[in-house]
């Protein structure tokens, strides 16, 4: 994988997923160690999104490199009115490996066919956040075992949530049997939904999330956006419909586990926190793993 | 209407019939003959006994590699191309739309990288019948009902 970018997550190839993964669990052994001491990354997040910039930078940081960049574009050279062409090739010229979130979607690819060091896409709008996706295999492999004939559920927003869809295209590779759990208005698009049945694999759909919970090995929580809704009543109605909290922990398989990929509104109660079947604040700092285990496969040091 | 467009008959050079009266200019900006320097005849809204109306283009001394040629064929789908050498028709065929399209059409998200940055259009032809044209930038999907040309 050396020197390849990473923009969407269907550039690396199952292997290379897999790859990625085994080297993360190695990194979950031991974080801390020297090896991007003469290496310098560069974060340049166009619009703030603080998880995944500190992620990043504690991935690098804890192997001993060095960061430069910045966090939203208001304190940067495109403020005043700098083309990505050329903020993207001037950052390569300081730097071996580029981390960019960027609200335009299609940004990144560019970026990275300008860039003369390979380039990490941290989300580039609505399209894609790869890094994302991989740290929610590995969550999903670290808490059962494999990943292979899982039952997973998606419950909430499934329409717009990038991160779900994302995920539900690479399980695809591993016969997962879906459970889809939305409002009407909120349904897994058809073009998603066409990646599974091209796999000939099996989803079901539902409204009530009581009949899925005793049924899967994950429960994938996502938080419903106000501003998908033009109507705000809509949107009253919908907000609650999918608040998971303890007492609905009944009857479930013994190796359920409950992700989210963050920030939580209301969908999880605290109440759940301390459940053993809890594991989203694990599934957070899995992203620092798997993110070094990337920069060191990208910059071709493991 | 006029039958048939009264001009003297080609003796070497290109014919491009069957284009869709409402695309013609389209086409000639495609094709980038805005510049060309030897004859060009464009006839438009004349009758068509397959597509009601129709436009052709009739240049003399052109030929056009097949690759050049099936850029046309979002604009003009059913046309056709007859090559013409001393008065005669040599080659005639139909476009065909090719498997890569660069520039040409717009991408349909306001939110791509091509409509906000200098950037040209790069698209991937996942459909030819039902045409849809996946975006290499931003990866949604342009298709008939939305597309715009450049
Ligand atoms: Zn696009």
């Amino acid at each position: 994988m050396k020197g390849k970018s990473l923009i969407s997550i269907n550039d690396y190839s199952k292997e290379e997923q897999i790859k990625i993964l085994d080297l993360a669990a190695e990194f979950e052994k031991n974080p801390v160690q020297n090896i991007l001491e003469k290496y310098v990354v560069a974060t340049l997040f166009f619009e703030p999104s603080t998880r995944t910039r500190l992620s990043f930078e504690s991935a690098v940081s804890r192997l001993g490199g060095k960061i430069i960049g910045f966090s939203d574009s208001s304190s940067s050279s495109v403020k005043k009115g700098e083309s990505l062409k050329d903020t993207i090739i001037t950052v390569s010229n300081y730097s071996d490996l580029i981390v960019m979130r960027n609200p335009v979607e299609g940004s990144a690819r560019y970026a990275s066919e300008v860039s003369k060091v390979p380039l990490i896409n941290a989300g580039d709008g609505a399209n894609q956040h790869p890094t994302q996706t991989l740290l929610d295999l590995y969550t999903i492999r670290q808490t059962q075992g494999n990943l292979d004939n899982l039952h997973v559920a998606f419950v909430g927003d499934l329409k717009y949530g990038r991160t779900v869809h994302s995920l539900v295209i690479a399980l695809c590779n591993y016969n997962t049997t879906f459970h889809l759990v939305s409002p009407i208005e909120l349904k897994l698009p058809s073009a998603v939904k066409m990646h599974i049945k091209d796999k000939n694999l099996t989803y079901f759909q539902y409204t009530d999330m009581n009949d899925v919970i005793p049924q899967v090995d994950i429960l994938y929580m996502t938080r419903i956006q106000k501003e998908r809704f033009s109507d705000s009543l809509e949107y009253e109605r919908v907000k609650n419909l999918y608040i998971l909290n303890k007492n609905m922990l009944k009857g479930i398989k013994e190796n359920l586990k409950i992700l989210h990929p963050m920030p939580r509104v209301n969908e999880i109660s605290t109440d759940v926190d301390n459940t053993p079947q809890a594991h989203y604040f694990q599934q957070a700092l899995n992203g620092v793993y798997v993110r070094q285990a990337l920069i060191c496969s990208i910059l071709g040091l493991k | 209407m006029v039958k048939e467009l009264k001009v003297s008959a080609l003796e070497n050079g290109t014919v491009i019939d069957h284009i869709p009266s409402e695309n013609v200019f389209q086409v000639i900006k495609i094709l980038n003959l805005e510049k060309f320097k030897t004859h060009l005849l464009i006839g438009t809204n004349l009758e068509s006994k397959k597509y009601g109306t129709k436009g052709i283009i009739k240049l003399s001394n052109k030929f056009f590699d097949k690759e050049d040629v099936n850029k046309i064929a979002l604009a003009a789908p059913n046309a056709t191309l007859i090559v013409i050498k001393d008065f005669r028709i040599i080659e005639k065929n139909t476009v065909r739309i090719p498997d890569k399209i660069e520039g040409i059409v717009k991408c349909f998200n306001p939110n791509c990288i091509t409509n906000i940055e200098q950037v040209p259009t790069k698209f991937e032809v996942i459909s030819k019948d039902d045409l849809k044209l996946h975006c290499h930038y931003c990866e949604k999907i342009t298709n008939k009902t939305n597309i715009v040309f450049i």
